[in-house]
């Protein structure tokens, strides 16, 4: 598991490559706070449109990201989630706590791209 | 009922194994031909119930765990994953939605997870002794027949 953050005028884009269940979970959570904490971004977006396997550790990362940008005054968009992973936010009911959106075929082929 | 085909697999309990015991079990679940959703279906399961036996079953050592699936006649997998480990002593406390004994990584939404992608979840348990999960789910037949 990978975590990539590029921050711009105070949002936080941050990109999780590769598969996210417990054994990467506790590395990805320290990662992501380290980066919010350097940056204090105002809003973070968390791109999972690289991520290749979720499990339940996903919802722990998304939470527990979401409770520290609460504290921040900040907000919370998780963005290009695989179909399979939304179906696991949508099971523990977090995407109606925070926004959320579904990869689609053209956010794919443009990711591809970049 | 008597298998088709079947395999099992012994584990050390390191969290470093759950990414080999969900992609074992899903390629050996391939020679049924299944679609992508449900071999994601599959390793999401198995990885919720790994994960629960390296932090539930053995919080404090490593240990064993020992998986076996099965294939059946109409494409029916099934997946029994075990270990002795603590056990379970409310069952239907642990299944419950967001129920959690493990720490801050933890969502307590592992079971629930399981139940929603298998067709059918059973768990046995007992406190000491070790906790049996065992996992059903039919493939979907494709028109121009499965391998198997």
């Amino acid at each position: 598991m990978k975590v990539v953050g590029l921050t711009q005028d105070g949002v936080t884009n941050l990109c999780l490559e590769g598969e996210l269940d417990h054994h990467a979970a506790k590395s990805a959570l320290i990662r992501i706070g380290q980066i919010i904490d350097a940056e204090l971004p105002h809003s973070v977006v968390l791109d999972l449109c690289s991520l290749t396997f979720m499990d339940s550790s996903g919802i722990a990362v998304v939470v527990h990201t979401f409770r520290r940008m609460k504290e921040l005054g900040g907000t919370l968009t998780v963005v290009n989630i695989p179909p399979h992973a939304f179906r696991i936010f949508r099971a523990a009911g977090i995407s109606r706590m925070i926004p959320m959106s579904e990869r689609t075929q053209k956010n794919e082929r443009r990711t591809y791209k970049r | 009922m008597k298998s088709l085909n079947e395999m099992t697999l012994t584990l050390a309990s390191r969290s470093a194994n759950e990414g080999f015991a969900r992609t074992a079990v899903s390629a050996f679940v391939a020679q049924l031909d299944p679609t992508l959703d449900e071999l994601g279906d599959i390793k999401t399961a198995v990885s919720e119930a790994v994960t629960n036996c390296i932090v539930h079953a053995y919080p404090d050592r490593v240990d064993k765990i020992y998986i076996r699936t099965r294939l059946f006649e109409n494409n029916l997998v099934e997946i029994v994953i075990r270990d002795r480990g603590l056990g379970i002593s409310d069952i239907d406390q642990a299944r419950t939605p967001m129920y959690t004994t493990g720490d801050a990584e933890r969502s307590g939404m592992g079971f629930t997870i399981m139940e929603s992608f298998m067709d059918r979840l059973q768990v046995r348990s007992i406190p000491g002794k070790g906790t049996t999960v065992t996992m059903t789910k039919r493939i979907s037949m494709r028109l121009s027949g499965n391998r198997l």
